[in-house]
């Protein structure tokens, strides 16, 4: 437990109050970030698969709540960020009662599954979700003050499901990795495909290898040999053997999934929106190019900013009340809110082959009872999430 | 014999005459985000006559006071200032970094400009492209209005939603008057006694009093079969006598009519994709409507609230500024 609870404090402070305002409330909100994160080392970095994280979710919030700093003056109020690193989820369960105790209003987390819902369950407070898109902490195990910024894989899933059906490409030919998270992920994708009605003329595993023995399971012309299909889509939560495949199937056919075309919560070539604008001031600030997850950060940083001018007295709990009910803009056209029903951000997704932005989702003429965007993920009737929120 | 060359000679000078008229005035020029021209539309006949090479990413378009037609221009940080007499350059000012909307001061000296990437408003002097002054704002300042007694200037933040009141002498901020979500473009009043803002991202329009600047009414915008989120208002505009304004809806491909007192949208017009800017001609007759999405304008016959034509211009088409 000793072991756990070592972990480092940075704090970065934010404090956009004015003199004449400094009897206002001050925002306190801590990240809590893995130490020694795999996602950011060097190699990882450098080969920037597309959803991959490029950098560390203190760049998107820092930019956001730089930007922020006129509006919280206006408001008067002010938001505070400390950063905490943690090994393990009882470290990271640690830090968000030390935040809770030192009278954070809000947590942030950019973790794994496990540690996520360590530090849901920890404490009362309302927790951020920046990093994890994965589908049980939005439906099984979904928690009553979890709210996600990034995407999760079935929003993804429906994403790239509609626009084969935009593109009436319909019969697919998957490919998935051994990983377990593949196997979650390729039946996300699974259920996408069946809720947009498309068909899948085959699955077939792969594998990395250049053994000659291997050679059914590693080699792209044999892998998609023997069948036909309008696309292959590749499920490789890992990047590497995905990278390599457009091209260099038997057919002259798209890939889509995890290589070829791509959905994403954000692309620094989107050009609608003012999107230009933020993928700007973000490069300005950090040298590198914005990816999904800085812009997931960054609408944490955005959250915050709404949540402290909507209530620029707070206190905690009324911010908490104002996080589920202030829209937030996140410069792709519309203002953004979460769902009552899992605390996923509703938001469109952009499509691309990593060169630029090809198409959003919601696909133009897809129709919604309510809301148009809630055709992307779980939606409200399917009752996935059993949380009382 | 004499008689009749005198009166053909007097037709041909009449038809002189008219055809200077026709090219010199009526025309609106639309600038394009993808072009670096803008396009020339005849009134008369509302085709296209012709195009007008620019500076790069021509974006908001207006008349100074001397008639000269300027476009902020954001990928060249400067602005063009045309002749339409001569559909030919005068000079280029520069306007800061991005910029992207500008007003003039009542005596065209001074250049008020909106630079998005620096968060700045800044004060440009028109004849020599001096930065006079430059103001800190909130990110992604983008609507700028002057008073009509060009004391006071106002600027919208998209992300801060907010809108700043700059004192003009001082240069300094005086208020920040919250509105809806990404306000966008401002309209005042004849009278100078409320300021229109649109929120692209609110579906409405804040109305500010300018006596003391605080929201005393917001408008909320509604298209029947439309959801608020696809009703994203930007461009706006007043008649001269104050008693309608016209509000384009983004998103929603319509016009709005409004009456300035009753604060009810009386008319609602179909338009091109992502209706953006609007302008009107000197009778006030016909709107013309940048459609960004569809690259074309659309001319709205303003008495019986129809559309009359849509006319195809640039690649992105931005706004819109008319001679006559």
């Amino acid at each position: 437990m000793r072991r756990g609870l070592a972990c480092s404090l940075v704090t970065l402070m934010f404090c956009a109050a004015t003199t004449s305002t400094s009897a206002a409330a001050t925002l306190k909100a801590t990240l809590i970030v893995p130490a020694d994160d795999p996602r950011l080392e060097r190699t990882r970095v450098e080969r920037a698969y597309l959803g991959h994280a490029t950098g560390p979710a203190t760049d998107g919030l820092q930019v956001a709540l730089d930007e922020g700093k006129f509006e919280l003056e206006a408001a008067g109020s002010a938001v505070t960020l400390s950063v905490v690193n943690a090994a393990t989820p009882d470290a990271a369960r640690a830090a968000a009662q030390a935040a809770e105790k030192a009278g954070a209003a809000v947590v942030l987390t950019d973790l794994g599954t496990d540690a996520t819902l360590a530090v849901a369950d920890a404490v009362k407070l309302p927790v951020l979700n920046l990093g994890d898109s994965a589908d049980r902490l939005r439906q099984q195990d979904c928690r009553a003050r979890l709210f996600h910024l990034i995407p999760s894989e079935r929003m993804r899933a429906d994403a790239l499901a509609q626009t084969l059906v935009s593109r009436k490409w319909s019969k697919l030919l998957m490919l998935v990795g051994s990983s377990p998270q593949d196997q979650l992920r390729a039946a996300t994708a699974q259920a996408s495909i069946k809720r947009y009605g498309l068909q899948v003329v085959a699955t077939k595993p792969y594998k990395l290898s250049a053994d000659p023995r291997e050679r059914d399971l590693a080699n792209p012309l044999l892998l998609t040999a023997g069948v036909t299909y309008d696309a292959v889509w590749v499920v490789d939560s890992d990047g590497e053997f995905a990278r390599s495949l457009p091209y260099r199937i038997v057919l002259p056919r798209p890939v889509v999934g995890d290589a070829g075309l791509v959905a994403l919560a954000w692309h620094a070539q989107f050009e609608r929106y003012g999107a230009p604008q933020v993928s700007r001031r973000f490069a300005k600030a950090t040298k590198r190019p914005m990816t999904d997850h800085d812009w997931a950060a960054w609408m944490g940083g955005k959250a915050l900013i709404a949540i402290a001018t909507a209530e620029p007295k707070g206190p905690n709990a009324a911010w908490a009340k104002a996080l589920a009910s202030t829209p937030v803009d996140g410069s792709k056209g519309g203002a953004l809110s979460f769902r009552s029903w899992d605390g996923q951000l509703r938001q469109s997704m952009l499509l691309t082959d990593g060169q630029g932005v090809i198409s959003q989702a919601p696909i133009e003429g897809l129709l919604h009872p309510t809301e148009v965007l809630d055709t992307l993920g779980a939606d409200a009737p399917e009752k996935l999430c059993k949380a009382t929120r | 014999m004499n008689r009749k060359l005198t009166s053909r000679l007097g037709v041909a000078l009449g038809l002189i005459t008219l055809c200077a008229a026709a090219s010199a005035q009526g025309t609106a020029y639309v600038s394009s985000e993808k072009d670096d021209a803008l396009t020339m539309i005849d009134l008369a006949t509302l085709t296209v006559k012709g195009t007008v090479p620019t500076c790069k990413r021509g974006r908001h378009i207006q008349l100074t006071p001397d008639h000269m037609i300027m476009v902020a221009c954001t990928d060249s940080n400067a602005a063009d200032v045309i002749d339409p007499a001569t559909g030919k350059s005068l000079r280029r000012v520069p306007m800061g970094d991005e910029p992207e909307a500008f007003d003039i001061s009542p005596d065209g000296k001074t250049i008020y400009v909106s630079n998005e990437d620096a968060a700045e408003a800044s004060f440009i002097d028109a004849t020599s492209g001096k930065k006079l002054q430059s103001i800190k704002v909130g990110q992604e300042p983008e609507g700028v209005k002057v008073s009509a007694d060009g004391k006071t200037l106002y600027v919208t933040s998209e992300v801060a939603s907010l809108i700043h009141v700059i004192d003009v002498a001082s240069a300094k901020i005086t208020k920040n008057v919250k509105v809806g979500k990404r306000p966008r473009r401002m309209a005042l009043t004849p009278d100078g006694k409320e300021l229109w803002v649109t929120n692209e991202l609110g579906a409405s329009v804040s109305i500010i009093a300018t006596a003391t600047h605080t929201v005393t009414d917001t408008i909320k915008l509604e298209v029947k079969g439309a959801r608020a989120q696809d009703i994203t208002p930007v461009g706006i505009l007043m008649t001269h006598d104050g008693k309608r304004a016209f509000v384009a809806l983004g998103k929603a491909n319509h016009v709005a009519f409004i009456d300035v007192a009753s604060r009810k949208t009386t008319n609602l017009v179909l338009v091109g994709k992502r209706a953006w800017n609007v302008a009107l001609d000197k009778a006030e007759a016909k709107l013309f409507v940048v459609n960004g999405l569809s690259d074309d304008v659309t001319v709205v016959d303003v008495a019986g609230a129809k559309p009359i034509k849509s006319i195809p211009v640039g690649r992105v088409p931005y706004g819109v500024a008319i001679v006559e």
